[in-house]
This record gives structure tokens, sequence and C-alpha cells, in this order.
């Protein structure tokens, strides 16, 4: 199936991506190759089969609910880009 | 004092115990060896000064008599690694300055083995890539050359590509790298050294960039069969922040070089004879039959029947994960940070601006596969594939103890090549993707030269947690191949 400028669009919407309008075609060229190249999926008969959602042969370990790390604001903000008065800072959300 | 450039783990570490050098000395040849092989672009971050105070620690804990696995050995590591304090990028604009407070259990397990880091290695942006052409920091040039063209430059292979390169070139002992959906073995391959990823949840994945966390997996690149059993016995074992790492024992590998495969039944599947295969590539794989037939290996024919849907498979797979797990970068807690007027603004610029082509590419096919309406046409559909192809393995370990493909279906190839074309770029990975989606642990040896003089590989793929029986078929192959050429390119 071909993706058009409109799907791309929407697409870098929802994922949060700026794309420039004058890429938009580029793009729906390049990822509707690859759709049509996946596509070949659909011939495969998977009726009744389990979808794999892990590699991982193993069941999860349970753990004590405890408290294992805390306390760590200076080490949590030390790579945020502006932080202050020890928060995250992010432009003006409401008016 | 001999050469200490150009030792392997094994003999690096014979050289340390009697004490014809030091863990210092080793580190500074290795400093100078780093700065030396600069022009690969195979670093993206040198750490001279902590792989001095680390070599120091270790003289002094030989001293004491405290000698780990990896004791003094200088190495690589791959830049999708968190190092605590020490900058992080995973090849991308998008994490500008990002310095962990944190150091991702891989390495500190390797650290605590002993080794000393000489520091970050380049590699494709957020591993997704088959050349490192993605990196932000550049591309990496591989240490081998065409025999008859030694003017073009090659690409060491992707993701894991600085590792590969730096590891060739002798620059470091070992490296670190992950495999996705070939990001090991693959460069491996293309650069005529080993490279080993093991079963899935063998090694932990915490502290390790996310791609496509159902698939990626860390490993080591080595020159050697037995440096990889020595350095994966380093980093693999149960780590409780990792839920889908293993907890089982990890055995010592090394000892499972036993030289003897007399009675082993390796499997040759037959749809890994893919159309436009090299004729070359397709004799170095009856060489690597003969082999080990001639080691006493019982060679079996095999049909795993959904091989050709492994790559559209993981290009649904992969990219979906990728879309969910790079959500997190939106330029509020760390790395680079794009104004714009609103907050969504924000977020759409730090993204657009700090994503490479190929990143942003996969985030948008991702973010599709999974978008209402698509889902289960496309993600719930390639998750069932999935489980078919892991099928297709599970029926041929009834028959068979390890399978042995080509590792890439050609060598290193010219910076640039392939870079129109996306899907002719994925085709790198034909052979490597199909171990990946099953979990299975794999691993590339150098076999053969390709009529250019360049490296090709062998891969053997074997049952879940069995590396051991994956180790000692590749140390045959390795005997047998007797690889001992040397790419144009080394250091010392």
């Amino acid at each position: 199936m071909a993706l058009d400028r409109t799907t791309v669009r929407k697409m870098a919407r929802l994922a949060r991506l700026r794309v420039d309008d004058d890429a938009l075609d580029g793009l729906a060229g390049e990822l509707s190759n690859i759709i049509g190249w996946v596509e070949s999926l659909a011939e495969v008969k998977t009726e009744g089969v389990e979808p794999m959602t892990s590699a991982a042969e193993t069941s999860l370990h349970m753990r004590k609910d405890e408290v294992t790390e805390g306390n760590l604001e200076e080490k949590v903000l030390l790579n945020a880009p502006e932080p202050a008065h020890g928060f995250y800072t992010v432009p003006k959300v409401m008016e | 004092m001999a050469n200490l450039i150009g030792l392997t783990i094994e003999h690096a570490r014979a050289g340390l115990i009697k004490g014809d050098f030091t863990a210092s000395e080793l580190a500074i040849a290795h400093i100078s060896a780093m700065e030396e092989a600069r022009s690969l672009n195979c670093w993206i971050t040198e750490t001279p000064e902590l792989a001095l105070e680390q070599a120091a620690q270790s003289d002094e804990r030989r001293k004491n008599g405290e000698v780990g696995a990896m004791e003094g050995i200088p190495i690589g590591i791959k830049d999708l690694f968190c190092t605590d304090g020490v900058l992080t990028t995973a090849g991308s604009h998008i994490l500008d300055g990002f310095k962990p407070p944190y150091e991702s259990t891989v390495t500190a397990n390797l650290l605590h083995a002993g080794a000393v880091s000489l520091g970050k290695l380049n590699m494709d942006e957020f591993a997704m890539g088959s050349s490192n052409m993605t990196s932000y920091y550049g591309p990496v040039e591989n240490p081998w050359k065409r025999r008859d063209d030694p003017e073009i430059k090659l690409v060491p292979g992707g993701s894991s590509g600085g590792s590969a390169a730096a590891v060739a070139a002798r620059a470091v002992i070992a490296a670190t790298g992950t495999d996705t959906g070939g990001s090991i073995r693959q460069p491996a391959s293309l650069t005529g050294i080993v490279g080993l990823k093991p079963t899935y949840g063998r090694c932990s994945r915490w502290g390790i960039v996310a791609f496509a966390s159902s698939l990626d997996q860390a490993g080591p690149l080595t020159r050697t069969v037995k440096d990889a059993a020595i350095m994966l016995g380093a980093m693999a074992g149960y780590d409780a922040k990792d839920s889908t790492c293993v907890d089982r024992p990890v055995p010592d590998y090394a000892a499972a070089l036993t030289g003897d495969i007399r009675g082993l039944r390796v499997g040759v599947p037959d749809e890994y004879r893919v159309e436009g295969m090299p004729a070359e590539i397709e004799a170095l794989w009856r060489q690597g039959i003969d082999w080990l037939k001639a080691a006493g290996a019982a060679i079996v024919d095999i049909s795993l029947p959904h091989t050709k849907y492994a790559l559209p498979t993981y290009y649904i797979v992969a990219p979906a994960e990728a879309s969910s797990n790079l959500a997190r970068y939106d330029g509020v807690r760390y790395g680079l940070r794009v104004d714009g007027e609103t907050i969504q603004k924000m977020y759409e610029n730090t993204r657009g601006e700090g994503f490479g082509a190929e990143v942003k590419r996969r985030i948008l096919i991702g973010t599709y596969v999974l978008s209402a309406g698509y889902y289960d046409a496309y993600y719930l559909q390639a998750q069932r594939v999935r489980t078919r192809i892991a099928k297709d393995f599970r029926a041929a370990w009834g028959k068979v103890d390890v399978v042995l493909t080509p590792t890439a279906p050609n060598a290193a190839f010219a910076q640039g090549e392939n870079m129109d074309d996306p899907i002719a770029m994925y085709l790198n990975d034909v052979f490597t993707v199909p171990a990946s989606l099953a979990g299975l642990p794999a691993i590339s040896v150098p076999a053969g030269l390709s009529s250019d003089g360049l490296p090709l590989g062998l891969q053997l793929i074997g049952r879940v947690f069995d590396e051991e029986t994956v180790l000692r078929a590749a140390h045959v192959l390795e005997s047998a191949a007797e690889f001992n050429a040397v790419p144009q390119f080394v250091v010392g």
C-alpha cells in the first residue's frame, strides 16, 4: 500500500517529528517502497499462530516491593537541558 | 619489552601473568594505537586518563593476587553502552552532551573483571544501519582495502562499525558490540574478525541505549574465537535490572573449545542459497562445510522454510519497537533541546533536528505499522510470522546441533554505496536476521578472502543458551580456515 503526503504528515505528527513540507514526497516514496516490500508477509498462513512478543523463554522474577534507590535529584537533573529549582522545565503549556 | 600491539586477550593475559609487561604499559601502548587509528574515525570519545587510572588499579589488584578474567586488557566500548560520567551518544545528535550518571551492567561487569576501557566507539545512529554511514559523527573507514583499488574507502559494516574497525586495525584488543539484526556479526565479517551475538537474555540490556528491545543483545568483537569465549564469560550473567535477562550460570566458555567436533551434526539450510549471491560466497560456504566434515562433523541438509520472510518481519518488528523506545528523546530530560513556541513544537523541533534520516525513516515506519487500522495487518502479522521463524529453528534442532551459513551476502562495500535505496542496505542482514528474531546465539568467523582481497565470514547458529557448542564449532572452523590475512591499515 502506497503512503501519500497526507499519511506521512500524519505519522510525523503522531511521532512528534518535524518534517518539512518539501521532504514529504521523498519520504512518501521511500516509505511506500519499504511497506510494499514487507507486504509479502501477508501470504504467510498464520491462523492460530500465537504472536511472538519476546525471544526470552523465561518467566519474570518476583522481587520484594521495596525502594532500592532514591534521593537522586542531583543525578536525575544532571543532564537536563534547562533545569530550574530542582525541576525539568518545558515551554509554557497553559495560558 | 615485547611489542604490545596486536596481542589477543589470551596472549596479553599470559604476558601479564608472567610479568612480561604491566597493565599500565599495555594501556600506554594502546593509547598510542588509539591515536594512530584516528584516521579511521572509529572513536567518538577517547578516555586515555581513565584508561591509565584503571590500568594502575589493575596492576595494584594483581599485586594483591586479585585477577579477573579481563584483568588489564584494553578494550573499546560501543557508544551505545552508558558509561558513568563519560559522554554516551548512540551515534546521534539528539544525545548531545549526555553523560550518564550510571554504568551499564555489561560494561560494569567488564570493568569488574579487570578490563581497561580506552573509550567509546563510533556506530550507526541508534544502531540502525549496516555500514556505519548513519552516524552523526561521520562514517568509519574499514582498515581493509580492495586489492586493485586501494584508494576507495570501504565501510566496516554496522552498526558496530567503530568496534569492528578498531579491533581489526589492532587499536584495541577487543571491543563490545550490540546486535539487533546482525550489528555484531556483519561488521565482524566485513573486517575479518570474530563477532558473537549471544542468546537473547544472556547479557543484561540494562544501561544499553534501547533500539528494539525484543532483539537487542550485547556481545564481543575479538580477533579469535578463544577471545570471544573469554570476553563473553565476563559480559554475561543475571541482572535483576533487566527482566529479560536470564538467571542461569555462566559456563567456562573457553573450556568448551576442545577442538573435537566428531559426530557434531551441522545443518546447511537450503533457503540461504539466495538469488544473486556471489559465487565466491557460495564457494566459501561449501569450503566451510568441507572443513567441518573433515573434522568429523556430520553434514545434514535442512530446511528453514520461512527464511525469506525474516527480513520483512524484522523491518516491521524492529522499527515498531524503535518508534516506541525513541519516544523518550523529547528535549526535556537530557541531550539536545531545540526550542519551540509550544511544548509540542519543542518536541517536534528537537526530534526533527536531533534524529538523522535513517532513524526518522524507521520511526515513521514503526509509527505506521502500529497505528490504528494497520496494527493487525502489519505488526501482529509480523509477530506471528516471527513465531513461525522461531519454530523452523526449533524443528531443525531435532536433526542438527548447529547451523552453518555465510554471515553476509557480500564483502565490504564502498562508503556511499547502497545509500540511495534503504532496502538494498537492509539486504546486508539477510543471513543474520533470522537468528536474531529467534533469539539464538550466532557467531561470525573470518574464513577467507574475496577476489578483491577482502575478508568474508561464515556464521554458526546454535540452540538457545548453547553458546558452548557454537564456540566449539567456531574454533574448529577458525583452525581449519587459518585466516591470518592482515588489513592494509594496522597500527604499530
